[in-house]
């Protein structure tokens, strides 16, 4: 078996700052991993290099392509690129509005990303559409509405549907749960859970925080200046963490 | 099946003025198959450390912990994760689930993951729930409302739903009535029975007394103790 991504010494640098420098990491089929942080430690800015949205300066990001196995998608020409970020891919923006088109219908939203990989049957397009409304829990009756009238939650469940409709193999997320309330957090958490084991996703979840990691992700990374502190299975980290920057993080959640 | 050498564990508290805690070191055990092994020693003494050594949420610093041919000490997270997935269960004090999942697909997970299919899973989950007392009416919530008892027993039938060939159990009877105690010192049994190599930790001297076949007193591997 090959690592679905296989990232090697990324890095990358905001004039004389480090945004990240240094990250390597293998990523397998089925795995969710966890990158946790303070702000300003560079979560953001290594999501956003792994997913093609920021270009590094060094190293090397190996996607298991479909068709043609390993591939840095960092030599990949800009279309291939872009047809892998329709297809294979799927990136959760913690902000849902970043993520959705607001003055498309809640239908159209997850149809545009089945067109985009070709599909033109609209009736195949719309019922594509109320299955995924109802796997993230929203009414079909919603399906003509226009996300700008949605609630947050409601918002942030129908990114996830418009990103999940195209069987992506690597989810991105960026604070999925950030901004919600505890009770919308736990629906999500449950949704999300249910679609990666069903799904057979592999994803990568940035959040500060350490609850929604310890549900979610079963490893995790965590990062400091822009540097991968330490890292290794989610409990063994959260339970006996050997870094003092992770030790502060943990000892400073408080209890409910 | 579970077999420990040498094991020695510290915890280093940066932010407490980089406090050295020596809190284990020469640790061995060897656990049979169809054998059960109670941990015991005073509060403190290290039974639920050794443990989570096992369990491999702990890191060791020295020696070795292998179970069923996996070295947890060196393995990295994939190799600890499959282990975990088929071989090493684990029955923890504490339940933790994902806000609303039900209870009946806690339960199952585990055979889940084993490549059990849906119905036949959902199946066994609802005969441990049933045979543990956990009211039917019960098992399509989530159990994060349910009382103390409750969670443990939901805990346990997760902890048994899957024929793990290890076990670790901790506390397994602690806040339970007498009948079902009996039960979980029955299913403790029948795991030995079909050859689960096990170790636990048992407050209840009774319940200790009946499943364990040996007990190791954790003390003696106290980092300074006379070795």
């Amino acid at each position: 078996m090959t690592p679905l991504l296989s990232v090697d010494g990324l890095g990358k640098r905001y004039g004389a700052r480090i945004g990240c420098a240094d990250v390597s990491f293998d990523l397998w089929p089925g795995e969710v991993m966890g990158i946790v942080g303070e702000s300003g430690s560079g979560k953001t800015t290594l999501l956003n290099c792994l997913a093609g949205h920021l270009r590094p300066d060094e190293g090397r990001v190996v996607f298991d392509t479909r068709d043609r196995g390993p591939v840095d998608t960092l030599t990949m020409s800009e279309p291939e690129r872009r047809m892998l970020a329709r297809t294979d891919w799927a990136f959760v923006h913690q902000n849902p509005r970043d993520g959705l088109r607001l003055d498309v219908s809640a239908g159209g939203n997850i149809g545009e990303r089945l067109m985009a990989v070709g599909a033109r049957n609209y009736g195949a397009i719309r019922a594509a559409a109320t299955d995924w409304l109802g796997r993230v829990e929203i009414d079909d009756a919603r399906i003509d509405d226009r996300p700008r009238a949605f609630s947050g939650g409601m918002q942030q469940r129908l990114q996830i549907a418009r990103n999940l409709v195209s069987g992506p193999r690597l989810v991105f997320m960026d604070e999925p749960t950030g901004g919600l309330d505890v009770s919308v957090q736990a629906r999500l958490l449950d949704l999300l859970r249910g679609l990666v084991r069903e799904m057979g996703l592999s994803a990568i979840v940035v959040t500060h925080d350490l609850a929604v990691v310890r549900l979610l992700a079963e490893r995790l990374m965590v990062m400091k200046g822009g540097r991968v502190v330490e890292s290794g299975l989610t409990d063994q980290v959260l339970d006996d963490p050997q870094h003092a920057y992770t030790q502060l993080l943990v000892s400073s959640v408080l209890q409910v | 099946m579970i077999e420990l050498r040498d094991v020695s564990k510290r915890f280093v508290l940066h932010n407490q003025g980089s406090a050295v805690i020596e809190v284990m070191s020469g640790a061995a055990l060897s656990v049979a198959a169809g054998e059960c092994v109670a941990l015991t020693g005073a509060s403190g003494a290290g039974k639920s450390t050794l443990m989570r050594l096992i369990y491999g949420n702990y890191r060791a610093h020295g020696g070795a912990i292998r179970v069923g041919g996996v070295d947890v000490a060196t393995a990295g997270p994939r190799e600890i994760l499959a282990l975990r997935r088929a071989t090493l269960g684990h029955v923890s004090q504490f339940l933790r689930v994902v806000p609303r999942v039900p209870t009946i697909d806690i339960v199952a997970e585990p055979c889940l993951l084993n490549g059990m299919d849906a119905d036949a899973a959902r199946d066994r989950a609802g005969r441990l729930l049933a045979r543990l007392r956990v009211p039917a009416a019960l098992w399509s919530l989530s159990p994060t409302t349910f009382s103390g008892g409750e969670q443990q027993r939901v805990n346990i039938a997760r902890g048994f739903a899957h024929d793990f060939p290890a076990l670790l159990l901790d506390e397994p009877t602690a806040s339970l009535d007498p009948v079902n105690r009996e039960t979980v010192l029955e299913m403790i049994e029948e795991a030995k029975a079909r050859g689960a190599a096990i170790v636990g930790i048992f407050h209840d001297a009774g319940a200790r007394a009946r499943v364990a076949d040996r007990e190791i007193d954790v003390s003696r591997f106290a980092a300074g103790a006379a070795a």
